[in-house]
């Protein structure tokens, strides 16, 4: 039995993520080989060697998976994985965008975002936005599967000392072609990696008010993350939308400012450690899910709250 | 350019699903249900294409069981001009969605393909990527802007780190996230106009495709309780609790 757990990078940095998926790969009990797919990306193979755990990363160094288009990825991972049981990845935005097309290449189906491995073929994911857990089990000899990142611990990044291969297969599938990004630059830590993270909704009113949100994230190490309506109303960008269909987080702490609580919201956060609801409507359903609910003028409790921090 | 818009009959965004008490499955039961809110989105796409002279004609397909057929109607009051349902019973799996989206785009020869990003019930985000893997076509998946260009389109996705920009080779599949449009409401003369547009039915032979099972749900259940919280009578004891009681701070 074997993994093959794809790595999640910007073609010189290992993302955290992959240190959750090789977890979840861990669970099922099988030798895990890495593959970092990349243009320019030996050091990433590097530090993947170095994952506790590993057996052997190869490393496809090619300019067509230079920006992880999945029309490239997908035929590259398909080939490398034929030889797996199982093939993993992180259920980020790359994640979600490759594997379902190198399942279909494959001829089986993906299970998605699991929070649970029960045996090798059975798993644990959330439906209906959270309010349900599934268990569903797998028929297929090959698994494709992404892993919400939440729900398994990181794997250590260092101690482990695996082999590194390249791997030569090289496929362009010459119908995409990457034009550029917009990325967001921040001191602040990852969204879905941060131990806190604060987050505003509609009730901030503009992406100006956003700014009393700074100053109390900046004494916790806090990410700052929003809720649908505040990025559709463009107080912040798309990358901070918490929630069913945005980023999943789980801190240590999570404060809700001037956020409803809609079911698809509570879906990105309700496995947050502890939750603090800030909102002037005592009956918002927010306060079902917060550990401490403070009903409150948003406009007067942050200021407050970042003087007494 | 024909667009081809698939679109899901699911639970309704604001119904609260829960497991029945057995777990055998959801309890379903005289719940409202409503086309996926991705797939509306992705309607609304379509349609603006056709609106600015850029598609000709925008045919949507929904994969499920007869009632599925309203949602199909709903998407041709909102503008679509003819309806496509392949006929399945109980619930199939993206991959099985994919081969049969696949059999339709074969029938129909569309130069671009719109799908929600991901269903709302099984929140699978699998079947537009599936179809582009069978079909070959490119994708740009979480779409926030779609801009047609010659035999080309270009795609503005969603990606965790920001925004990222995809030029693609027609035909070519798109994925709809929340920010690509808002959709309309459709009007009554619409909606009365909609009964009358065309709806074809095909079955699973008729696409050559065997409808298979790779995963069996087991059971399902609530996720785990949070157990009640307090409301705080002031920000100083909100500071207090967090760090003396909680102690995260
Ligand atoms: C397909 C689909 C997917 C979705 N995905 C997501 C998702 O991933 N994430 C997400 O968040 N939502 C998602 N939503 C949207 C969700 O249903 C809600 O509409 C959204 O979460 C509401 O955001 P909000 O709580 O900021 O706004 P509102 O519901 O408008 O709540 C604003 C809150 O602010 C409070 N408030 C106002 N002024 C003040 C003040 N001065 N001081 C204190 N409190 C104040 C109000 O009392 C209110 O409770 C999705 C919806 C759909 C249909
Ligand atoms: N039964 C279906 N009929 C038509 N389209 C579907 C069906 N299932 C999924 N889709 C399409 O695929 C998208 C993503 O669904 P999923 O992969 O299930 O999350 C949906 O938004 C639809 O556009």
């Amino acid at each position: 039995m074997s993994t093959l757990v794809i790595a999640e990078h910007d073609n010189s940095t290992l993302n955290g993520a992959t240190l959750n998926a090789v977890t979840a790969a861990q669970a099922l009990g099988a030798d895990i080989d890495i593959l970092v797919a990349g243009a320019g990306c030996g050091a990433v193979g590097e530090q993947a060697a170095a994952v506790a755990g590993v057996n052997k990363v190869l490393v496809a160094d090619n300019a067509a998976y230079g920006h992880q288009l999945a029309e490239n990825v997908a035929l590259l991972i398909a080939e490398v994985g034929a030889g797996y049981d199982n093939i993993v990845a992180a259920a980020t935005t790359n994640g979600k965008n490759t594997m379902p097309r190198v399942a279909a290449l494959l001829d089986v189906a993906q299970i998605s975002d699991i929070i649970a491995v029960e045996s090798a073929d059975t798993f644990k994911r959330p439906i209906y936005a959270g309010n349900v857990i599934a268990t569903v089990q797998s028929a297929d000899a090959k698994k494709v599967i992404t892993v919400r990142t939440t729900a398994f611990d990181a794997a250590a990044a260092e101690g482990g000392s695996a082999s590194v291969e390249a791997v030569g297969a090289a496929h362009d599938a010459g119908i995409s072609e990457f034009v550029g990004e917009e990325l967001a630059q921040s001191d602040r830590p990852e969204l879905t990696a941060a131990s806190v993270v604060i987050s505003g909704g509609r009730g901030m009113q503009n992406g100006e008010n956003f700014k009393l949100l700074d100053g109390i994230a900046d004494k916790l190490g806090a990410a700052i993350g929003a809720s649908r309506a505040a990025v559709d109303a463009g107080f912040v960008p798309n990358d901070m939308q918490v929630g069913q269909t945005g980023k999943i987080v789980a801190p240590d702490l999570y404060i809700a400012v001037g956020i409803s609580g809609a079911i698809q919201h509570l879906a990105g956060m309700k496995d947050s450690k502890v939750i603090v609801a800030i909102n002037k409507d005592e009956d918002a359903p927010i306060f079902q899910v917060a550990d401490y609910g403070l009903v409150a003028d948003l406009f007067e409790a942050l200021p407050e709250l970042e003087g007494k921090l | 350019m024909k667009v081809l818009v698939a679109v899901k009959r699911v639970v309704d965004y604001n119904v609260k699903v829960r497991a029945k008490a057995d777990g055998s499955d959801v309890d379903l039961n005289n719940v409202k249900m409503a086309i996926n809110p991705f797939c509306e989105i992705a309607v609304e796409e379509a349609v603006r294409l056709k609106e600015a002279g850029v598609a000709t004609e925008v045919v949507v397909v929904s994969v499920g069981e007869k009632p599925c057929q309203e949602q199909i109607r709903t998407a041709l009051a909102l503008g679509a001009d003819r309806g496509v349902q392949v006929e399945t019973e109980g619930s199939v799996e993206p991959l099985v969605v994919a081969k049969l989206l696949k059999g339709v785009v074969e029938k129909e020869q569309p130069q671009l393909v719109i799908l929600g990003k991901q269903s709302i019930d099984g929140d699978n985000n699998q079947t537009g990527q599936m179809l582009g893997a069978l079909t070959n076509m490119a994708q740009g998946t979480f779409a926030s802007e779609v801009k047609i260009d010659g035999d080309a389109v270009s795609v503005t996705r969603e990606v965790d780190g920001g925004l990222q920009t995809v030029k693609l080779k027609l035909p070519a599949i798109v994925t709809t996230d929340l920010r690509l449009n808002e959709p309309r409401y459709a009007s009554l003369p619409n909606i009365m106009k909609a009964k009358k547009k065309p709806l074809d039915v095909f079955s699973p032979a008729d696409l050559g495709v065997e409808v298979t099972s790779h995963l069996t749900q087991l059971k399902v259940e609530p996720p785990a309780e949070r157990q009640a919280g307090i409301k705080v009578a002031s920000v100083d004891e909100l500071v207090d609790k967090l760090k003396n009681e909680a102690k995260v701070i």
